[in-house]
């Protein structure tokens, strides 16, 4: 049957992989994720720096905005994960926030329709920088040694059990984590791009069905396909909240002395 | 946008390497901008705003507990105040009181006093009174001896005369 409708409309149907990787516009190095990663780095500098250029202590609309982000991730992650400490990473969660947000955003925006976040190579960079932080600063903060044996040996268990325990906590802290990370962001995004897709595609595709009756029906999926944005922005924030919140949890073990 | 019209099969777990670079640098120029000019002043006016705030709320605290220290201090004032002026009220009422009968004994003393007087004054002008009666009567007595003894005794008509007489002229006398 897909086969059938495809070839009367045209359309790719149903929605695959290869949506994901629209041919390049100029070779590998500008294509429209590049391209659209770029744009998020333009306007939030562009946002921050406008808002932000002449801050006073009673703010103006734009200055209120960009403090409310801001107060949201001081408060609401870094020092609800990490305590007074954290608040000194506050700036750098607030830029990954941002970062995320706003390219997990240009999913539901017209005209991009899809968040560079579905493709991994984005997460894997700032999943990385989670990664290199969190080692960096348990490192230095603990000393090798000690920042290894609180990350792999859980105080008051039978010796024995540690030759279970200790891989398994190895792969937890080291592996499993930034995995992790990079794959929850990549993948709610790629996956709610691909309903998107099947939605509003497949509308289409009912649409152009010689049956009466399934062109009746593509009213519900165009309807889902609305609903589903809606829902795509709310995973698309709670996404670059659960990675920030992540990221300012892992940074914090490393700084906690002890389990 | 077809997978077989492109005929390049990507995994999606597969990063793309341009985009892995491209992806650092622009994150990495975004954390640099914004982490040198935006979020140490976001912090700054943070802090600031907190400090406006926190001290505006100690501010008011501290205002409150003045206004509520004074409006203690008005209170007992006014208490004392208020026991002060009924003090006064119930002193000026014992005095009023003995100011009252200390001039009803005065009164009372000065009306004994002008009664004693006028008693005395009475007596004493009943005394005089006497004394002169006293010696008018004896003198009168006398007279009336004298000329009873000068005319004859034996004469009995005569005699009621004379008394009749003597009278007449002491009534005569009166009248005058």
């Amino acid at each position: 049957m897909s086969g059938q409708l495809v070839a009367a409309e045209g359309l790719p149907w149903p929605p695959s992989v290869g949506d994901f990787y629209p041919p390049d516009l100029a070779g590998p190095w500008v294509t429209k994720f590049t391209l659209m990663i770029w744009l998020a780095v333009g306007l939030l500098i562009i946002f921050f720096m406008a808002t932000y250029r002449n801050p006073k202590l009673v703010p103006s609309k734009g200055q209120w905005m960009a403090e409310s982000i801001y107060g949201l991730v001081r408060d609401n992650i870094a020092r609800e994960q990490m305590g007074k400490d954290g608040i000194r990473f506050a700036p750098y969660f607030t830029v990954l926030f941002c970062f995320i947000a706003v390219t997990n955003l240009f999913g539901v925006t017209p005209g991009l329709q899809i968040s560079p976040n579905s493709h991994i190579a984005f997460p894997i960079v700032l999943a990385a920088i989670t990664y290199v932080m969190y080692l960096y600063i348990g490192v230095r903060k603990q000393g090798l040694g000690r920042y290894l044996k609180q990350s792999l040996i859980i105080p008051g268990v039978p010796w024995p059990m540690h030759v279970l325990l200790i891989p398994i906590e190895f792969l937890q802290n080291f592996i499993n984590r930034p995995v992790t990370l990079a794959v929850r962001l990549f993948a709610n995004m790629f996956a709610g791009h691909l309903i998107l897709l099947v939605f509003t595609v497949g509308g289409f595709v009912m649409l152009a069905s010689d049956n009466v009756f399934v062109q009746v029906t593509s009213v519900f999926s165009f309807l889902m396909a609305i609903l589903m944005a809606f829902f795509e922005v709310l995973v698309a924030l709670l996404q670059a909240y659960v990675f920030v919140t992540l990221t300012a949890n892992y940074i914090g073990t490393s700084l906690a002395d002890g389990h | 946008m077809y997978v077989a019209a492109e005929g390049v099969e990507h995994h999606p777990l597969v990063p793309i390497w341009q985009e892995l670079v491209i992806g650092s640098i622009a994150f990495a120029l975004l954390c640099f901008v914004l982490l040198k000019f935006v979020m140490p002043r976001m912090e700054a006016m943070y802090q600031a705003r907190v400090d406006a705030i926190e001290g505006g709320l100690k501010r008011a605290e501290a205002a409150q507990a003045e206004a509520n220290q004074l409006l203690e201090q008005y209170r007992a004032q006014l208490a004392e105040v208020r026991t002060e002026a009924a003090r006064i009220r119930d002193d000026a009422r014992a005095d009023a009181e003995s100011i009252r009968t200390e001039i009803l004994a005065k009164a009372r003393e000065e009306s004994d006093r002008i009664i004693a007087a006028g008693r005395e004054s009475l007596a004493v002008e009943r005394q005089t009174i006497v004394r002169e009666l006293r010696a008018e009567v004896g003198g009168l007595a006398v007279d009336l001896a004298s000329r009873i003894v000068g005319e004859s005794l034996a004469d009995e008509a005569r005699r009621k005369g004379t008394v009749e007489r003597f009278l007449t002229d002491l009534e005569s006398a009166g009248a005058r």
